[in-house]
């Protein structure tokens, strides 16, 4: 059929069962804009371009589909580095589609020109400069394909005003020959029967789960292979969700940040089972000194994974899911309960913030919250303190439920995030936990928000700081604060209501269940400011004094 | 540190060696040199690429590079492979020095490929030990200019990098590491 490149794309997308797509238009794009708007495909109008690729981040992760977001070239297509580099980091599918100065023009610094295949490079896990019109079809097939399969990441479009505007011949391909990527779904058969032969072995087996456990969907299997084995799990910070955080086998969340309990019994396993988690330097501490006591399988489907910051004794190249599930097959049994006894234990040690004076205990915050919300709630975050508390004390009962941008540690990935997680499962309670600086980094977004209609919960935890470097500068540099105090915050009650949101303020713990049943029983997007004390600080008070390990690992 | 000669075959876009090049740059990984042509099959470019480092960073290089979509094979190649270097030398020859230079070239079976009253080009083939003594050896008598290739290399025998298993030896149901 002929079409113009610009409804080659649309056409694309409909075919690959794209309903949402977050962008922002501009001149190397109105031709693209033109055929959209002719489309069945919702277009959210975002307010500045990295906010699009967060908002198909957000999508992606709470839908399980690919996100795809749109801007136009040369600052569009910076703006949305960001927002790609944030994907990469944490393997989510994406696909982003950049406007282009015409071909003809291209590497003469014409206006609005920027190289963004060069520029995204590290960031993408492959990207296309379109260079015939012809070939729009099977980049697209392609482009899906390698977001979605394999380790999940972004792939960038580049298409050039000239080749939207050019006609084609459109047939769309039903199959991807790509003779450089296949990756690997089974793990290998004798690796599994040695994986076997080492729970068989071990006396005290923990299991840890990372975002591949959630790309991969094996919930089911890692709570079978969990109880199974009689195995407690702990999760790295990406991981959150994809083992209940409910369970009685769940120890939580490890790491420099983690709690007790499962850094405690990653110190004392024997068997270490890494499921889908690449153990970065926040997951870890140092390398070298970390799980020292233990054997580790480590099943990943990114071989370059496998050996990059932990040397492990089984390495299994594949996908959790369809591995685990081969793993089951097997007679694998262990009956030994005398290890989970001491995990239990070990998640009875009591790890608080101390006493708040100068305003409410976030702690005590995020508890209510996780008891309140409704079964089916995403919560997601911003980066910071408030990430980490949501990380320890709210317990995310099922997978894709805990949006947090780990790997690349984005402020301003919150909001946006939250309005795609909303508009992909618009029958969810979507809650946004962030602090009064996160925010900020992409306040612009509420009015997106409005636009949408979207009735995302946000929960402003305000401290009038940069938490997390404050607490730095508390520890690490004499308590010595600098340019982390946020002078000039404004009231967000009432720019809340400039916005046309209702907002509302808690400033007395007594308040803090009232606060949070008017979140969720609000039927729109709704802010709610609640006022914590800015000394509260993530690293916990054990037996009353701080956790030395913990303050070594913030520096 | 040691050095290691990889092979590798990628897909013979525009694109791509910048995409190699850049991996490099970016995981720290330190290239000796890199030689990149076409091969008997026109849409595959083979590179080649002399990288220093221990066995933890070239298991790391490899991984790293089968990542990449437009990478097809990775292969080391092994240290009986063969590897040949192409240098142009530029010499300072005077009628009374011209003699010997070019006795010396002869030991080393280069050749004269340009002569002038003053100069002589000379052009080496040969592995990087081979090149690096005749340029020490021409040092004497001064060399104005110098343009040298890296390394390209291939196995012996009937062992053929296409004929690797794919990915480096991350072939379906053998990812043993």
């Amino acid at each position: 059929m002929k079409m113009t490149g610009a409804e080659a794309v649309v056409r694309a997308l409909e075919l690959e069962g794209v309903d949402t797509i977050f962008g922002y238009p501009g001149g190397a794009v109105t031709h693209i804009y033109d055929a959209l708007g002719r489309s069945s495909i919702h277009h959210v109008l975002v307010r500045n371009e990295q906010a699009a690729a967060h908002g198909a981040n957000g999508y992606a992760r709470a839908t399980g589909k690919v996100g795809v977001c749109i801007s136009t070239s040369g600052p569009g297509a910076t703006n949305m580095i960001t927002g790609i580099a944030t994907a990469y980091m944490d393997s989510i599918p994406i696909v982003a589609i950049t406007g282009q100065v015409p071909l003809s023009m291209v590497g003469r610094d014409v206006f609005q020109e920027a190289d963004i295949t060069g520029a995204t490079e590290p960031f993408t896990k492959y990207s296309y400069l379109v260079r015939n019109p012809g070939d729009l079809p099977r980049i697209f097939k392609e482009a899906f394909h390698i977001a979605s399969t394999g380790r999940p990441g972004p792939v960038l479009i580049d298409i050039p005003k000239d080749i939207a505007m050019a006609t084609l011949d459109f047939k769309y391909p039903t199959e991807v020959n790509l003779r450089g990527y296949r990756p690997t779904y089974m793990g290998h058969p004798g690796q599994i029967k040695r994986m076997i032969r080492a729970i068989e072995e071990s006396c005290r087996p923990l299991i840890c789960v990372g975002g591949g456990a959630v790309s991969s969907d094996a919930t089911e299997e890692i709570m079978e292979l969990a109880e199974r084995i009689k195995a407690p799990v702990a999760s790295t910070l990406m991981g959150i969700g994809a083992f209940p955080g409910d369970h009685h086998l769940s120890l939580g969340f490890l790491g420099q940040h983690g709690v007790y309990a499962a850094n405690r019994a990653v110190e004392e396993a024997d068997l270490l089972i890494l499921l889908g988690a690449r153990m970065g330097d926040r997951a870890t501490g140092k390398a070298e000194e970390f799980a020292q006591k233990a054997k580790v399988i480590h099943v990943d489907i990114d071989p370059a994974e496998i050996g990059k910051n932990i040397g492990p004794n089984i390495p299994i190249v594949g996908d959790i899911k369809t591995t685990l599930r081969e793993l089951l097959q097997k007679d694998i049994e262990r009956n030994d309960w005398g290890w989970l006894s001491r995990a239990r234990e070990w998640k009875q040690v009591y790890e608080g913030l101390g006493d708040c004076h100068k305003g409410l205990n976030p702690m005590e915050i995020i508890k209510t919250l996780s008891d309140m919300v409704p079964e089916n709630t995403i919560l997601v975050t911003d980066v910071g303190q408030h990430q980490i508390w949501a990380g320890r004390y709210y317990k995310t009962r099922r997978p894709r439920a805990f949006l947090t941008s780990g790997g690349l540690g984005t402020m301003g990935y919150g909001l946006p995030a939250a309005l795609g997680a909303k508009l992909g499962c618009r029958d969810k309670e979507v809650v946004l936990l962030i602090g009064d600086g996160g925010l900020q980094m992409n306040l612009a977004e509420l009015a997106t928000l409005v636009q949408e209609g979207a009735p995302v919960k946000i929960m402003i935890l305000n401290n009038g700081y940069l938490g997390m470097v404050r607490e730095i500068q508390e520890k690490i540099h004499g308590g010595r604060y600098y340019q982390t105090r946020m002078e000039g915050n404004p009231d967000f009650v009432k720019l809340a209501d400039a916005y046309g949101i209702k907002g509302f303020r808690v400033e007395n713990q007594e308040k803090i269940e009232w606060g949070i049943k008017k979140l969720l029983s609000w039927n729109g997007p709704i802010i709610g400011e609640f006022v914590i004390d800015p000394t509260a600080n993530v690293i916990p008070i054990q037996g009353g004094k701080d956790d030395e390990a913990h303050i070594r690992g913030i520096g | 540190m040691m050095k290691h000669i990889l092979g590798v075959l990628v897909e013979n876009h525009p694109g791509v060696l910048s995409k190699v090049s850049g991996l490099f740059s970016r995981r720290g990984f330190n290239i000796y040199s890199l030689a990149v042509g076409m091969t008997e099959d026109p849409t595959v470019s083979r590179i080649t690429i002399v990288v220093e480092g221990d066995s933890y960073i070239v298991e790391q290089v490899i991984k790293q590079l089968n990542k990449l979509i437009d990478v097809i094979k990775v292969s080391k190649i092994e240290e009986d492979s063969l590897t040949r270097e192409l240098a142009l030398i530029k010499v300072k020859a005077e009628p009374n020095t011209r003699h010997q230079i070019v006795e010396l070239i002869n030991i080393f079976r280069a050749q004269v490929v340009d002569i002038n009253k003053n100069h002589l080009i000379v052009e080496i083939t040969g592995d990087s030990e081979k090149i690096t003594a005749l340029v020490d050896m021409l040092k004497d008598y001064g060399i104005e200019e110098m343009v040298r290739t890296g390394a390209i290399a291939i196995n012996r025998g009937k062992r053929m990098l296409k004929d690797e298993r794919n990915k480096g030896g991350y072939d379906n149901g053998n990812n043993v590491l």
